[in-house]
């Protein structure tokens, strides 16, 4: 029985260097990065200085006045990147026989702004003073409901919590769903916790640069690699059968090929990381050989022990400078689970214009033996790439794109 | 004695459910049902809560269930001044 | 031939029981764990009623190090994942790691720790800017919930895919669910599936008081959770969590595995509707079962329970029961349909684990659970949901259905396996 492909036919990004896919792809091509001194709130009193805000963004351009009080920051960025992808693909689900097209979102934190908001309410005012949208404006599974209501989408649907690998592993599900049957899944993933609390919870895991500037903030594969820039953002890709997409007549950027993901062993076992088995199987899904992967975009964790670990996985596939490496998060910073799926549309750029995006501000560190493209883009004939996506305690996920003949 | 007018729930009707794309909320609504102008169960409750809060007139689970209209509420909630004033 | 997925091992951690064992018999008695609100004062709350779990974590067999990192839904599903991996009979060593795959669900995360831990920092709610230096250790673990599938992942040395899945109440469903096909496709053999949800926590039940969605039956807890019936006030919240083994058929045959059941279908819908509200009329949960029988290859005539969603809202138990007559016709009125909710609450994501786990024991010992507190049916409610008394019968083909915030309607077929077609 043939399996069924699944093609990326449209693209929805709010991005800290661009809102709007156009805006995004733009600075990123020029190195404009969107790595800044917090000003969300005052940052004063906290050893992390640095974000990646997305600017300019007005929820009341962008969406209707009622849904502005029950929606978190991350849930508008989702809603108005959901907008982009179906208008980019030139796609209205609500005209779809009924359960033909479904939502899968990832998330990390959920509403966490919003939560902050009513934790403020609750122990600082009294009970009574939590919102009623606090029963569904902040948990995970928000941005899947509020998209599927938006555009009338009721097939089957989801939401993954894997931390920064969740952006593939919702992409990677779309694509089970749509060789299940399902013609058309909208995925991707949003976050945002740029708050006092969002901060202060992630600071324990001490991973966060603490640096001041921006352009030496964050430095994955860099001997000066001292953490990672938070950031907040949303990518949202719509995914179609290919058949389906081919008989409307719809752009096509890039098939997903292949998909894998793993889970690191316990810490202390001495098992060996299972990114490279993730590296690997996503290449045999695709029918792939390294040979024939054009271009990496890592995951770039910016911590030492973790950018180890990635590089050496890459070059036990590869072999070392065995292919070009890419990082252009490093405009962004770190975006949880809209961090790869916003590598994944940087992805399907790179190979339908046939350039391929700067790692910025980074001197390669000789020890990772990376081909690392720094500087300006890279002009190249793009067939695949290869993306990988790690999250907090050992989720890894690798996806193999192919450009469309 | 305190008054609780349809400006005044006009504002809090905008800060907690916005306002519904076909409807202005300036025009004269206070016979209108809230579905008309767009407010769903839980825009009413967070409308409720709101007032609750900021004029200490508690709004029974009952009445909010009939409640149709902004004069409805308006009115409930005067009435509740109008009891506080008494006792 | 394509491959199929049984259930091997179950371990639950439920009010009013502390394992599996005890939480069969709790429900089969019809005793309900609904109780005033013990975890802090509720006296401020609106409602004051939960279902809460007399769980000791250091009993359980977790150490002062695991208990201190993990959220109380960590422990709860990393103690009912141990106990399904003994139920089982799977030896460590038979796990072939990058075989053996996680999929936990949950509703709303480390919730818990995230309300406490924010009265610390914010010292009571007095200020935006929270104070970093009063952070625990492990407070990312409870920033992103994918730990709760790291540590089940930890404790059974798995490497294949792990994740957790995230969509609201029908979250314990849908992990299952997504376990399901993730060993159908041939990815893993081995799954830990399930669920876990511990939000018995004041934001939690001050958001639910805000949407006046659960019962304020505060002076009659034990009575409080009342699906079904005339007089419901809505859901009493609870917590808990039940972990799955499943197995790939062939494999666990082949090692003589006990078979509790297969899982011979999954279906999910949405209601694209509204993000609390539900259609009276249920089509969307109806078409979800119809997706589920059809791909279990069954009828509704095939069906011998039914383990409902029975949250015991005004709008939801409606809306099920139409569900359930627009999918199996003229079945509904001659299935007998239970909540067990009626008994241990509502927990969210977790619950829909644990229902599956209630199927599977229906399945395993041919008695149904039954409604407690159904005194008198709503007039709209007529279908026979086993009133106050547990019933054996046949059970060879249980549907549990689950609805959630987000509009999420899910529904899954488990299967006696000897009744399977190979």
């Amino acid at each position: 029985m043939r399996v069924r492909c699944a093609v990326a036919t449209g693209l929805g990004v709010a991005a800290p260097n661009g809102l709007g896919t156009e805006n995004y792809w733009t600075a990123t091509l020029q190195s404009v990065t969107g790595i800044r001194p917090i000003s969300r709130f005052d940052a004063t009193v906290y050893p992390v200085k640095l974000a990646g805000e997305v600017r300019g963004f007005e929820p009341a351009e962008h969406l209707p006045s009622r849904l502005i009080p029950q929606t978190d920051h991350m849930t508008r960025l989702a809603l108005t990147a959901a907008a982009w992808a179906l208008a980019d693909a030139g796609v209205d689900p609500g005209s779809l026989p009924e359960y033909d097209a479904g939502v899968v979102t990832a998330s990390s934190c959920g509403g966490f702004e919003f939560g902050q908001r009513e934790l403020e309410n609750l122990w600082g005012r009294a009970p009574g003073h939590v919102s009623a949208y606090q029963s569904f404006a902040w948990f995970y599974a928000v941005n899947t409901g509020q998209i599927s209501i938006r555009h009338g989408i009721r097939g089957p649907s989801g939401v993954l919590v894997t931390d920064d690998a969740g952006g593939l592993d919702a992409v990677g599900h779309a694509r089970r769903l749509i060789r299940n049957g399902t013609p058309l899944v909208v995925s991707g993933g949003a976050d945002s916790s740029l708050c006092p609390w969002g901060l202060v919870a992630q600071l324990p895991c001490g991973m966060l640069a603490t640096g001041q500037e921006p352009d030496s903030g964050y430095l994955p594969f860099d001997e000066r690699a001292g953490g990672y820039v938070p950031g907040e953002g949303a990518a949202i890709i719509v995914l179609e059968d290919a058949d389906a997409a081919r008989r409307r007549g719809a752009r096509c950027y890039g098939e997903i090929a292949g998909y894998a993901a793993t889970f690191d062993p316990r810490p202390g076992s001495g098992r060996p990381s299972g990114l490279r088995r993730a590296i690997e199987l996503a290449l045999a899904d695709a029918d792939v050989t390294p040979s024939e992967v054009d271009v990496v975009f890592a995951d770039a964790a910016g911590v030492r022990e973790l950018d180890r670990v990635e590089a050496s996985a890459i070059n036990s596939v590869f072999g070392p400078y065995g292919v070009p490496v890419t990082a252009p998060k490093t405009m962004t910073g770190r975006l949880h689970a809209a961090g790869a799926a916003l590598d994944l549309a940087a992805a399907l750029l790179a190979i339908t214009n046939g350039i391929i995006p700067p790692t910025v501000n980074v001197r390669p560190a000789q020890e990772y033996q990376l081909n690392l493209v720094t500087g300006t883009p890279l002009r190249a004939r793009l067939r695949t790439a290869l993306l990988i996506a790690r999250g907090y305690s050992g989720f890894n996920a690798a996806m193999l794109v192919r450009g469309v003949a | 004695m305190q008054k609780f007018t349809l400006d005044d729930l006009r504002t809090i009707m905008r800060a907690c459910a916005g306002e519904a794309e076909s409807i202005d909320l300036e025009d004269d609504i206070l016979d209108m049902s809230f579905e008309e102008l767009g407010y769903d169960s839980i825009a009413l409750l967070e409308t409720a809560g709101r007032i609750e809060r900021s004029t200490g007139i508690a709004i029974a689970d009952n009445d909010l269930t009939i409640l149709g209209t902004p004069r409805a509420l308006v009115d409930l909630v005067n009435s509740g001044y109008s009891r506080e004033a008494v006792t | 031939m394509s491959r199929q997925v049984v259930i091997t091992g179950i371990g639950v951690v439920a009010p009013g029981g502390r394992d599996t064992k005890a939480f069969w018999e709790m429900i089969t008695a019809g005793r309900t764990a609904t109780r005033r609100i013990s975890f802090f004062d509720p006296h401020p709350f609106r409602s004051q009623i939960a279902a809460e779990c007399s769980f000791d974590a250091a009993a359980e067999g977790l150490s002062y190090q695991e208990i201190r990192r993990m959220d109380r839904a960590a422990q709860f599903c990393v103690v009912a994942a141990r106990q399904a991996l003994s139920d089982s009979g799977l030896e460590p060593d038979a796990l072939v790691p990058h075989r053996t795959g996680v999929s936990i669900g949950s509703a709303v995360g480390a919730t818990m720790t995230l309300d406490r831990e924010y009265a610390v920092v914010s010292n009571g709610g007095r200020t935006w800017h929270v104070d970093h230096r009063y952070a625990v250790p492990h407070l990312y673990d409870a920033f992103v919930p994918s730990s709760f599938a790291a540590e089940v992942a930890w404790l059974a040395g798995a490497e294949g895919p792990a994740a957790v899945v995230s969509a609201g109440c029908t979250s314990g469903l849908d992990a299952v669910g997504h376990a399901c096909e993730l060993i159908r496709e041939g990815t893993a053999d081995v799954m830990l599936a399930g669920a876990t949800d511990a939000p018995i926590s004041p934001i939690t039940v001050a958001c639910f008081d805000a949407i006046k969605a659960t019962s304020i039956r505060n002076d009659d807890a034990a009575h409080a959770s009342r699906p079904f019936d005339r007089s419901r006030d809505g859901f009493v919240l609870g917590e808990g969590a039940a972990v799955l083994v499943l197995e790939e058929l062939a494999s666990a045959r082949r090692r003589g595995a006990r078979l509790y059941a297969s899982i011979a279908g999954f279906a999910s819908r949405c209601n694209a509707y509204h993000m609390t509200g539900l259609r009276p009329d249920g089509r969307e949960m109806a078409d979800a079962i119809k997706a589920a029988l059809d791909q279990s290859r069954l009828n509704p005539e095939d069906v011998s329970y039914v383990n409902a969603h029975g949250s015991g809202t005004k709008q939801n138990d409606r809306h099920e029961t139409a569900a359930f007559k627009r999918a199996l016709g003229e079945k509904a009125y001659q299935v007998p349909v239970s909540s067990i909710k009626s008994m241990i609450g509502h927990s969210l994501g977790a619950i829909g684990s644990i229902e599956i786990a209630a199927s599977a024991l229906a399945i395993e010992h041919n008695v149904v659970p039954p409604t407690a507190n159904l005194n008198e049916r709503d007039p709209e409610c007529d279908l026979d949901y086993v009133p106050l008394t547990a019933r054996e019968l046949p059970v060879d083909v249980v549907l549990s259905v689950g609805s959630g915030f987000g509009g999420f309607q899910s529904a899954i077929v488990l299967a006696r396996q000897d009744l399977k077609a190979a």
